[in-house]
């Protein structure tokens, strides 16, 4: 479409004219822009098209109509799992914020000591996949847990207090609870740019005109920081909302959309009610990243170079009270964290508490074992190293290229509705678009030329990179926003061609922002779960779906110790970043310093 | 053992009636057709239900006997499988079935999805466990059944004796310390839950089963996971099956198996052939191994009962004579119903399941 108006102005000028002179130079950028438009349509558009056009249809393929959808609302079973997601969402939607919050606000605006050390306990959940903490919570929380059960009567029998309590986990306590820990980290990152972004101007302006503090913070605080609120809501209601690993584990008999999806697919292998069910997974997402994308843009206009950094000051009963608040939730995360590594460890829970590496000779339980170990990390490897190519360059040309206007904006929102496909979504839709070995379109039956995709390597990198490519984009694209533009047009008025300028300065100046999409890929590769079990194959099996097996044979410890294996391996890639990151700043950032 | 031939037998009749009006699938010449594998290398898939903690005792051993003959294991519980292998109808991704349900094998074969297949040593294998069929659609290999997991110390401190039948289980004491797999994805929930049907008629039976309910704290998606909570005390009693309970027993945990004394629900698990375009040469391979002597041998070390006679004692635990536990069982009446059964389960008490 583009094509034919550039034709058509160069069309239009009368012969004898100079033309528009389209360089070599140029097409490259135009075969880059085409190559990305290409990848993100075959990764996150068009898998869509069968996903829709499967929930109108019978098991046979005919035409529907909304008849599935009929179906699944008079079910009284599956609409209350609608319900139950919704409950679910909310819940831990407004208790993350609000916990975030208060643990963003603390680190960013108090004076209180081990800020350092609270933030990175803080991201801690991040590096283990959902049904890890759920299976931290079955240890602590359980009939037979730690807390349930008092440390195992030890408070009881030392100091004669009957310090046990049962919160009955199985059901909608524990899925909260384990929503909770998930969803944490990922408003606490959210929250604290928004806190660190204060402009000290205000709240000078306030104390002068002698506002109390509790008003200070409601007409300044908080509107300064409710775009990285809304942000943190949606990302929050997200993935509450579409989380499957930990209702599988700590559930019950709580049923959820996710699991209903899991049932569907995998238990009864009835795909036109998965694909129906993952269109209702997708429909709040979807309104939430509308609502989303409309505060975001609202946003350019607030922040103003103006500003100027808040620096807190010590005040000791806050200071005190947000050590305190720190402390508590910090505890409660390293506590989960911890009991899964102890449960690891134990021999036969709750009865014979000696250590032993048993669990981790995965030889005699399902799963995959260590070969999945490996198989996750190369997958999560390859989705690093492919993905930060892909999104850089995908930044790259939607940032700092003139090259055809409505394509780069359409480039742009496609990179960005990423972020609102649940992983199941993904995955189902990836079974309808790449298994066929022909897609039927009005009667033709086409070739697939991606059916040689499926139950590869390679399909699974492509969903992870599709399934964590918009937070990679933001990152890539922040980055390169912040280096002047005016690079790219000495360049090119110096005849310095663009590919000369990206390799020179545009890259060298990122590689801080490349290493992060690169672990933040590799990271979330290796726990993710939604996504690829529908995809892996036989061949190829994963550690964190080997985590779902394992608990569903009731192999609880081995389950825990491939958690742990996990964690380990995302801990160490973050090792990694952070050394190879700090290695970069002193090469390449000095240039930032004042 | 009488009374079990007897069933047997009778039931087998039904199912040749059932069986041989089958389109047989008469070996095609695509399927006579080979890729590029021989009988001793290639590679195959492989559909099992078996436990993990059995595959990874008998797969090292056809591994050693064959080791260019690459098998990829796809496990899962029975009805995960089942329903995965009726999915595939149109594009099967299965060579071999091993160890499934013989009922969930004969809703496969009704819909001609199995090709029919004499393995080397058929002989052996006792009549009631095979398909009457010449050559058999499908041939079994063990028999399994029903059991309690019952952790001695949880019922201890609730001061609670040990439940010795089914009927004991619906008492009102042991209310929410009950776990039992779901029948739609474990073969072990389907075994029991048909158990109770046959024994008890179906309007009495399902009314037990709405008082079990009553009693039951979850769900579970495999049969083996009910043994597992009880092991680690997350219920006190769990419905699963022999192997499960006397295996972990034996790894420590305070279990004590029961097998209920009206009779235990069981099914056998079989291996068959799936029917393709191209056969591999190494599934047959893979089958013949599959009831072999050393197979046997292997099977025999976790089951009582075996298709084929061998010289292994019957394993630690087990009741004397295991046939004696078994109830009258009509496989084909209850591969005719499990649709039936399933939906009607699913109905009534699917709140309480934990995915599957």
């Amino acid at each position: 479409m583009t094509m034919r108006t550039a034709e058509e102005r160069t069309l239009l000028l009368p012969h004898g004219r100079v033309r528009p002179v389209v360089t070599a130079e140029e097409w490259l950028r135009r075969l880059l822009l085409l190559l990305v438009v290409g990848f993100l349509l075959v990764g996150v558009l068009l898998p869509l098209v069968p996903l829709v056009a499967r929930s109108l249809s019978d098991p046979e393929g005919r035409f529907v109509g909304p008849e599935n959808y009929v179906r699944y609302f008079s079910s009284p079973g599956l609409v209350s799992s609608f319900v139950n997601s919704l409950t679910i969402a909310t819940a831990t939607t407004l208790l993350a914020v609000g916990l975030a919050f208060g643990y963003a606000w603390a680190i960013a605006r108090t004076c209180m000591p081990g800020k350092g050390l609270f933030r990175a306990i803080a991201l801690l959940p991040l590096f283990a996949p959902p049904l890890a903490l759920a299976i931290g919570l079955v240890y602590l929380f359980g009939n037979k847990g730690l807390v349930t059960t008092g440390f195992f009567g030890f408070f009881e029998r030392t100091l004669g207090l009957p310090l046990a309590y049962n919160i009955h986990l199985y059901g909608i306590n524990g899925i909260i609870l384990g929503e909770l820990l998930y969803c944490f980290p990922q408003a606490f990152l959210i929250l604290m740019v928004a806190a660190s972004l204060a402009d000290a101007r205000l709240y000078e302006a306030s104390m002068a005109l002698k506002a109390s503090p509790l008003r200070t913070f409601w007409v300044v605080t908080l509107p300064g920081m409710r775009y990285g609120l809304i942000s943190a809501i949606f990302v929050c209601f997200t993935l509450a909302f579409t989380d499957f690993g930990v209702p599988k584990v700590v559930g019950g008999n709580f049923n959820v959309l996710a699991t209903d999806i899991y049932k569907q697919v995998i238990g009864q292998q009835n795909f036109v009610m998965g694909a129906t069910i993952s269109i209702l997974l997708l429909a709040p997402t979807g309104i939430a990243f509308v609502i989303d994308r409309i505060a975001q843009r609202r946003q350019m206009a607030v922040l103003t170079s103006r500003s100027v950094p808040l620096r807190p000051r010590p005040h000791r009963l806050i200071d005190t009270i947000a050590l305190v608040y720190c402390s508590l939730i910090a505890a409660a995360i390293l506590i989960v964290i911890g009991a899964v590594v102890y449960a690891s460890f134990v021999d036969v829970w709750p009865y014979r508490l000696g250590l032993t590496l048993r669990h981790y000779d995965f030889r005699h339980v399902g799963g995959g074992g260590w070969a999945a170990y490996t198989n996750s990390l190369w997958m999560s490897f390859y989705s690093a190293f492919f993905g930060v190519t892909i999104v850089f360059l995908g930044a790259y040309i939607i940032e700092k290229s003139r090259t055809w206007p409505p394509l780069r904006h359409f480039a742009y929102f496609l990179s960005m509705i990423s972020v609102a496909l649940p992983g199941l979504v993904i995955g189902i839709a990836y079974i309808f678009f790449f298994n066929p070995k022909s897609w039927t379109i009005a009667g033709f039956a086409i070739p697939n030329p991606f059916a040689f995709l499926y139950g590869t390597m390679a399909i699974l990198v492509l969903a992870n990179i599709v399934h964590f490519y918009t937070v990679s984009f933001m990152t890539a694209t922040t980055a390169l926003k912040q280096i002047d533009s005016e690079f790219e047009s000495v360049s090119a008025s110096m005849r310095v061609p663009f590919y000369r300028t990206f390799a020179r300065i545009t890259l060298p100046l990122s590689l801080p922002a490349v290493a992060e999409i690169a672990m933040y890929l590799f990271v979330n590769s290796m726990v993710t779960v939604s996504a690829v079990i529908f995809l892996y194959s036989p061949q190829l099996r994963l550690a964190s779906v080997a985590i779902v097996h394992m608990d569903e044979a009731g192999d609880t410890a081995a389950a825990a110790a491939m958690s742990v294996l996990i964690i380990a391996a995302c801990l160490i890639a973050r090792l990694v970043y952070t050394v190879v990151v700090h290695q970069l700043n002193r090469r390449t950032q000095a240039w930032r310093l004042p | 053992m009488k009374r079990f031939m007897l069933f047997v037998v009778a039931a087998l009749w039904m199912l040749a009636g059932c069986t041989t009006v089958q389109p047989t699938g008469a070996p095609s010449s695509a399927a006579e057709q080979t890729d590029q594998s021989s009988a001793t290398s290639g590679e195959i898939t492989v559909y099992t239900a078996l436990e993990d903690d059995q595959i990874s005792v008998y797969l090292p051993a056809f591994n050693e006997r064959y080791p260019d003959i690459k098998v990829n294991i796809v496990r899962d519980s029975t009805g995960i499988i089942t329903a995965r292998l009726l999915a595939e109808k149109d594009n099967p991704q299965a060579d071999v079935v091993w160890g499934l349900a013989a009922t969930s094998l004969l809703v496969a074969d009704r819909q001609g999805m199995l090709e029919p297949y004499a393995p080397a040593g058929l002989e052996r294998i006792r009549p009631e466990f095979r398909d009457p069929a010449d050559p058999p659609h499908w041939v079994g290999i063990d028999a399994w059944f029903s059991a309690f997991c019952v952790n001695t110390v949880e019922l201890e401190a609730r001061g609670l004796p040990i439940p010795t039948s089914w009927a004991d289980l619906i008492k009102p004491e042991y209310k929410g310390l009950i776990a039992m797999p779901n029948p739609a994805s474990s073969g072990t929930g389907f075994l029991s839950v048909s158990a109770i049907l046959q024994m008890m008629g179906e309007e009495e039976g399902w009314a037990y089963l709405d008082k079990l309910h009553e009693n039951m704290a979850v769900y579970t998606h495999s049969g083996s996971k009910p043994c597992r909570m009880a092991g680690a005390g997350e219920v006190a009693i769990g419905i699963s099956f022999d192997y499960r309970a006397i295996k972990q027993k034996a790894s420590g945990e305070p279990i004590e198996p029961v097998f209920p004394a009206e009779g235990s629900g069981w099914e056998i698990e079989a291996n068959a052939l799936v029917k393709k375009d191209a056969i591999s040469p190494a599934a047959k391979t893979f089958l013949d191994w599959a009831i072999s002597d050393e197979a046997m041998r292997l099977y025999a070390n976790s089951f009582p009962i075996t298709a084929a006679v061998t010289d292994v004692p019957i394993p630690e635990g087990y009741p004397e004579n295991p046939i004696a536990q078994l109830i009258k069982n009509d496989f084909v009446t209850m591969a005719m119903e499990r649709e039936r059964i399933l939906a009607q389960w699913a109905e009534r008490y699917d709140g309480k399941s934990e995915p599957r």
